[in-house]
């Protein structure tokens, strides 16, 4: 491990849905400033991964730290304001919110409205499209447009850890690498990104860090680029 | 006529023969076919009036007509939506102030209980119409505040005035009861779980003899009274007015309803509002928001319950008599049916609604039994015409009109 802390670390977590036991025993440390992946099956526990870091799911055991600090005991707005954001699975924006009110909910618990405005500057730099659709309702969003504005949502909060679920689900594959382009550029503004994919091809492709999770374990931890080249993998989730 | 019409004619005409003429016609007495037929002929009269008039206006002759008419129509139009909205608000509020001037008391009474009705109706709104938790026990807040008011009146003395603060609070925090174990609750099982609260709070009123002394009800509040400072001989004196009459009651009622409608109002745009809409829309994108949804949750229904503890009150010390019977699940019914047909989130729609809801039924007493077969028809045929709602508010009216690609202005 580097000699700098991680931005966020994961020890052993332990999440249920009622009986039904999710994640058993997640461990994993992102440092500051990388793109990891977490790539797997359906219903391999990826999503709750996620909603458990955020708070929306509690963890039953283990730790989470964000910046050394615990954060599982935290509620998701607490989570929130610390300088994390997520962008929910399946596009969910505001359907009946026009695509302005739908970032400015993103800026939900920010005073500053001139900060907040730059970042809405930034958002409409990083998707000029959404910045014709400013008075559209989201729900009338194509699909591709509709991710945009999820992530674009989740940077309204200026994060520090940006939680992407994802990201390319039933996109279009040039829709795909236009959104996979603009996490690059995100994350060379300075933002840790954590992503959870099933396009574990693309991920892998533009992550430094890249972890493989099988019914509620991660079973391995690499590089991505070496987990690309890696027999198993190529086998059970490059399709190759 | 286009054959479509046609059709619908016969179709309907035999929908509401086979509807009407048995409802009508069986009395307890026997079958009494000539006053079912009429009734019957009169809504195949109006049918027929609305189809004719909907086909003329469909046909090319009319268009080209109408085509002729339209920039006289807009200029019309554009005069109208010139005024400023204040000058209309000024207006109404003119004229339900002179109201009671022209009224008689029966008519004072009436208006007194559309605004009851008015105030419960927004209130009801902040936890439907915002937070879109649906309830169906809000009248148990009414009824918390009814008999927060007639118990400390009648055991303490305590003034209308002192108890309103006291009573707001009480339904706030009934409000935080049922509340909290329904947080995980959504749409039908919400629903179930509130109207069981309300029938809860109606049976405890109604079996708590020794406090409420049961179905035989709290009687003698005090009205409301307000002082006023008195230059007699000895300095400045406080004397209290009773507000007895039906007039100054009404003038107290409608100061309530203003300040309901601009409280109300507030919360809507404001950034609680937003967020209580984000959750309506989507809880769990509203939670990765840093939207509190917890908290917000349970200060939708707070704040709903402490409107209707005012309203109810107010009611109580109106009648200076209060019994369960006042707060059955019929008159949630009621409250729900207001904000629905105003139109969900609509604050004129709902004073609209609150109005006609209370006073149609009132004023068509004349009908007798068949005021309540009016009412339904009217309900029923607004859900069918204006599923948005009389006055319906802008972002309500998208969502039943939505079209792919189409742009709103904010």
């Amino acid at each position: 491990m580097a000699s700098e802390q991680p931005i966020l670390k994961l020890e052993d977590v332990h999440t249920y849905y009622g009986n039904i036991h999710a994640l058993k025993g997640v461990s994993c440390a992102i440092p500051s400033g990388d793109i990891a992946c977490l790539i797997g099956a359906n219903g391999a526990g990826k999503s709750t991964t996620l909603l458990t870091i955020f708070g929306v799911q509690r963890a039953a055991e283990g730790k989470i730290l964000y910046k050394g600090r615990e954060i599982h005991h935290l509620r998701p707005e607490q989570v929130a304001a610390l300088g994390v954001s997520q962008t929910p699975e399946g596009r969910q924006i505001f359907p009946r919110m026009t695509t302005l009110e739908n970032l400015e909910m993103g800026a939900f618990l920010r005073g500053d409205k001139v900060a907040v405005a730059e970042d809405m500057e930034w958002v409409f730099s990083l998707f000029p499209v959404l910045q014709e659709r400013t008075r559209q309702l989201g729900g009338t969003l194509s699909g591709g447009e509709q991710q945009m504005l999820a992530i674009g949502r989740a940077l309204m909060s200026r994060p520090e850890l940006l939680l992407l679920d994802e990201p390319s689900l039933g996109l279009a594959p040039k829709l795909v690498e236009k959104i996979f382009e603009t996490i690059l550029e995100i994350s060379k503004s300075g933002v840790t990104i954590f992503l959870v994919e099933q396009n574990a091809h693309m991920a892998l492709s533009i992550s430094n860090t890249g972890y493989v999770m099988e019914t509620g374990r991660i079973v391995l931890t690499d590089k991505a680029s070496d987990l690309l080249q890696n027999e198993k993998v190529k086998k059970a989730y490059l399709g190759e | 006529m286009p054959s479509s019409n046609v059709k619908k004619f016969i179709v309907y005409s035999l929908f509401m023969g086979i509807l009407i003429l048995p409802m009508v016609g069986l009395p307890s007495t026997g079958f009494e076919i000539t006053r079912a037929l009429l009734v019957w002929g009169v809504f195949v009269g109006i049918l027929a009036f609305w189809l004719l008039g909907k086909s003329i206006r469909g046909s090319d002759a009319f268009q080209s007509a109408a085509g002729g008419l339209a920039p006289f129509r807009s200029r019309l139009f554009d005069n109208f939506t010139k005024v400023p909205t204040k000058i209309y608000l000024c207006l109404l509020l003119f004229a339900l102030a002179a109201y009671p001037q022209v009224a008689n008391n029966y008519m004072v009474d009436v208006g007194i209980t559309c605004l009851i009705y008015v105030v419960l109706g927004l209130g009801l709104d902040i936890v439907v119409g915002l937070a879109g938790l649906l309830d169906l026990g809000y009248i148990a807040f009414y009824a918390v505040g009814a008999y927060t008011y007639s118990l400390l009146n009648l055991h303490f003395g305590l003034s209308f005035w002192s108890c309103l603060p006291i009573g707001i609070v009480l339904g706030a925090v009934c409000g935080c009861i049922i509340g909290y174990p329904t947080l995980r609750m959504r749409g039908d099982y919400l629903a179930i779980v509130t109207m069981g609260f309300g029938e809860i709070i109606r049976l405890v009123l109604n079996n708590w003899d020794k406090l409420t002394k049961g179905p035989n009800g709290l009687l003698g509040m005090a009205k409301p009274a307000i002082g006023y400072p008195s230059f007699a001989e000895g300095g400045v004196k406080w004397v209290s007015y009773s507000l007895k009459s039906l007039h100054s009651l009404y003038y107290l009622i409608l100061l309530i309803a203003v300040l309901t409608v601009i409280g109300v109002g507030r919360l809507n745009n404001s950034r609680i509002g937003r967020a209580w809409i984000a959750i309506r829309e989507d809880e769990v994108a509203a939670e990765l928001s840093g939207v509190p949804t917890t908290w917000l949750k349970l200060l939708a229904y707070a704040m709903g319950a402490a409107f209707a503890s005012v309203a109810g009150a107010f009611f109580a010390s109106k009648l200076s008599y209060t019994n369960p019977n006042f707060f059955i699940f019929m008159e949630s019914c009621i409250v729900l049916c207001i904000v629905v047909l105003g139109g969900v989130g609509s604050i004129p729609g709902i004073v609209l609604a609150g109005i006609v809801l209370i006073a149609v039924p009132e004023v068509s007493r004349e009908l007798q039994n068949y005021r309540m077969l009016v009412f339904g028809l009217a309900m029923a045929v607004m859900m069918v015409l204006r599923p948005e709602g009389l006055i319906p508010a802008t972002r309500h009216k998208r969502e039943l009109h939505e079209t792919e690609g189409e742009t709103y202005g904010e």
